[in-house]
């Protein structure tokens, strides 16, 4: 029994702990992003019938046949146990091909009592069932997984003939959703930056008796949780608040200035939550800086200017990259605060996976927005070691 | 709507109304068991129908809150061990709960039959409860003659100011096209057309710049009192209710409101159906249903319901004739199946 073997069992629990609670839980989410569960149940003949159907013309009798056999008896099953199998897998593919969601259940509700050859008696049903359209999108639901949901996010979408293209003008989204995420966490993490390293230059060089106020000072926010903060910006700048009360009443403003619900109450109540988190890493590694170097500099003959850049700012470095990497992945996620201050344009991922997960119940959506979120984050992460390498980060 | 509307749901639980005594949990010996939406709501309810139901029959009733998705009770059915009997659902939920199973066959004859109720109210699974509207609402402390119509809330040059409107496109593309001249009856079917969804774009584009979109149906009365928005579409209880209980005087314009129903249903394989359809005839009656509106102004479904009350409550009501003119019903199938397709697209306009 080596030491190694020792050091791996005690810190066993938590790797069990960390893999029950965190990996496997969100693993399993974003699983879902690629997962077809719904329709291949309620559909397996139907879905079998597809499979080698070339996607342009109708597909054959035997796909007709299977359909009308699979609905009758996802009926009967959903009349036993009550399951709603076919709401589900109707709700599903009323995702891909509108008119799905009330087209199926009522389909299996008449082809019950319905006779003659089953393509005669899906097509006076519905007229639908003649155009390849929710075929299409049977087949493409048909599982075990897709890439729906995945090219949905990216606003792209698989024709009839299986080939990727663009999702028409009128539905693209995403994309430019995802770069308003990283424009606004980018911004608010310069201002954060612009703000916060003066303020921690500030802290590091104060006489020693004022430092705990500071300290105090910065992390005041930390005691008050974020939706607080977020609802007391909600009050001081609406239309009626305080700012605008205040304004008018020095005479600077004839009338109230908008400014609730857009850009710039979003940035500047994020920058007021993240700004610790830019300060904290920054004043610690100033406190751990030799201040002699930068004197040294100075007697050398260096400006206060040249002394700073060329000799404190590269050693305090390593805080300024914690720091700017924690505000800004933490700014990718923010939700409540654009969701309450800002307008319909400031909207960042967040509020869709929100949206998708409990006001339209589309997991699968949620899933692949969390993996489009996760992956933008690895990719700026992953940027960062590369241009400025993880060993200099350091937390103080 | 009362989903979001009624606040603290978790409050009640299950709490038992009748005074003392064990009673037996699961099985055929269990007491009825209704399910409505909690919060002041409920507490109306239980006023005015549980309490002298239980008082009348003799019998014992217990009481739950729920916050809606037809979710919960396709679990509570699939389980096998649903202990609900008589629920109040939303309209979306009483359309896939019939097509599902979830609840017994609506029992007409046991309830003194559809002709007793406004045609709105009578459906395959459930009897409607309360009908309330999407109204235009705007403050009379700012604005003492408001938007009169959908046609003059777009209309930014008399009324200049924020608008308010609820984000999604449910009841926002219905209201930009009775804006646009679209006559009631023809809304779902201009809106099942490309062309028509289009032309409620458009419209809405006119007046993008001057929107505020809210999400909880407790926003309007707040962006009105605070003058956030010189009018906004708002749930008509709401509005109300602001009068009434915060001292506000917004004014409601009724023209070409939009309304739906929720609706009392039985739940599949109760074994108190019977005493769930007497329940159900208990609370439908006109004289009791009249109680309701003075303390929440929501309409009756039962014919004759309002005929005794005053011009003042009736002043505050969907279902109230002069109101009512013009009105159109939310079409829940128009929705279940493109709720989808102009959610990708309403989200990809208002985020432009």
């Amino acid at each position: 029994m080596s030491a190694r073997w020792k050091a791996a069992a005690l810190v066993a629990p938590l790797l069990l702990f960390l893999l029950a609670v965190f990996v496997a839980p969100i693993g399993a989410f974003l699983l879902r992003a690629v997962q077809e569960q719904d329709v291949a149940p309620v559909l397996p003949r139907t879905v079998a019938a597809l499979s080698d159907w070339d996607g342009a013309a109708l597909p054959g009798d035997a796909a007709f046949a299977a359909l009308a056999e699979d609905l009758r008896e996802a009926r009967a099953r959903d009349q036993e146990t009550s399951a709603g199998a076919v709401a589900r897998a109707a709700a599903r593919l009323n995702a891909d091909w509108p008119g799905f969601r009330s087209l199926l259940p009522m389909t299996a509700r008449r082809i019950v009592a319905a006779e003659g050859p089953p393509r005669d008696a899906l097509l006076s049903i519905s007229e639908d069932w003649g155009t390849p359209l929710p075929w299409g999108a049977i087949r493409r639901a048909g599982g075990p997984v897709s890439d729906f949901n995945l090219l949905a996010v990216l606003d792209l979408k698989r024709d009839a003939a299986g080939d990727i293209a663009a999702a028409p003008a009128g539905e693209a989204i995403f994309r430019s959703v995802l770069w308003r995420t990283l424009w606004i966490g980018g911004l608010a993490t310069l201002i954060c930056l612009a703000i916060g390293y003066p303020l921690a230059w500030l802290m590091a060089t104060a006489p020693p008796r004022w430092v705990p106020w500071l300290v105090a000072g910065v992390m005041l926010p930390f005691w008050t949780s974020l939706i607080v903060r977020t609802a007391a910006w909600m009050v001081l700048l609406q239309r009626e608040g305080v700012v605008n009360a205040a304004l008018q009443a020095l005479r600077i403003t004839a009338e109230p200035l908008p400014l609730l619900f857009n850009r710039g109450a979003v940035l500047l109540a994020m920058v007021h939550i993240l700004l610790p988190f830019m300060v904290l890493p920054i004043y610690g590694s100033l406190r751990a800086l030799d201040w002699r170097l930068p004197r040294a500099a100075m007697s050398l003959g260096a400006s206060p200017l040249r002394s700073f850049l060329r000799v404190s700012l590269p050693l305090s470095m390593p805080g300024v990259g914690a720091g700017c990497l924690l505000v800004f992945i933490q700014a990718l996620g923010f939700y409540v605060t654009p969701a309450l201050l800002g307008g319909a344009n400031d909207q960042m991922v967040p509020y869709f996976v929100a949206f998708y997960a409990s006001r339209t119940v589309n997991w699968g959506m949620a899933a692949a927005l969390s993996v489009l979120l996760l992956v933008a984050v690895a990719l700026v992460v992953a940027l960062y070691g590369r241009l400025v390498g993880f060993g200099k980060v350091r937390t103080a | 709507m009362l989903r979001r509307g009624m606040g603290a749901m978790l409050a009640l639980g299950a709490v038992l109304l009748a005074t003392g005594g064990a009673h037996a949990q699961g099985g055929s010996g269990r007491d009825l068991t209704v399910v409505s939406w909690g919060g002041a709501y409920q507490d109306a309810q239980r006023d005015i129908f549980f309490r002298p139901f239980q008082q009348d029959t003799g019998s014992r009733l217990l009481e739950e809150t729920w916050d809606g998705g037809v979710g919960v009770l396709r679990a509570k059915i699939q389980s096998g061990a649903n202990n609900w009997d008589v629920v109040q659902v939303e309209s979306e939920e009483l359309l896939i709960g019939c097509e599902e199973g979830l609840f017994e066959k609506m029992d007409w004859s046991a309830i003194g039959g559809k002709e007793r109720f406004i045609s709105s109210a009578v459906s395959e699974c459930g009897v409607g409860n309360i009908l309330y509207s999407f109204i235009l609402a705007y403050d009379k402390a700012r604005t003492p003659t408001g938007p009169a119509n959908w046609a003059e809330f777009f209309d930014t040059q008399k009324f200049p100011g924020k608008r308010g409107l609820r984000r999604g496109p449910k009841a926002t593309l219905e209201i930009a096209l009775l804006a646009d001249g679209v006559a009631p009856g023809e809304v779902y079917k201009v809106l099942g057309t490309n062309a028509g969804v289009d032309r409620a774009f458009r419209k809405l584009d006119s007046i993008k710049g001057d929107l505020i979109w809210w999400e909880r149906g407790s926003q309007p009365a707040q962006l009105l009192a605070s003058g956030e928005v010189v009018a906004t579409v708002g749930y008509n209880g709401r509005i109300t209710a602001a009068n009434q209980g915060d001292g506000r005087d917004f004014g409601i314009s009724w023209t070409n409101n939009l309304f739906t129903l929720d609706s009392w249903v039985v739940m599949k394989g109760t074994p108190n159906k019977n005493k769930a359809l007497q329940f159900i005839n208990f609370v439908t009656q006109p004289a009791r249903q009249a109680e309701l509106p003075p303390r929440i102004p929501y309409g009756p479904t039962a014919k004759g319901a309002q005929d005794g009350l005053s011009p003042a409550v009736l002043a505050n009501l969907p279902t109230e004739p002069k109101n009512a003119e013009g009105s159109l019903q939310i079409s829940d199938q128009f929705w279940l199946d493109n709720l989808d397709k102009l959610n990708q697209r309403f989200n990809t306009w208002v985020a432009r």
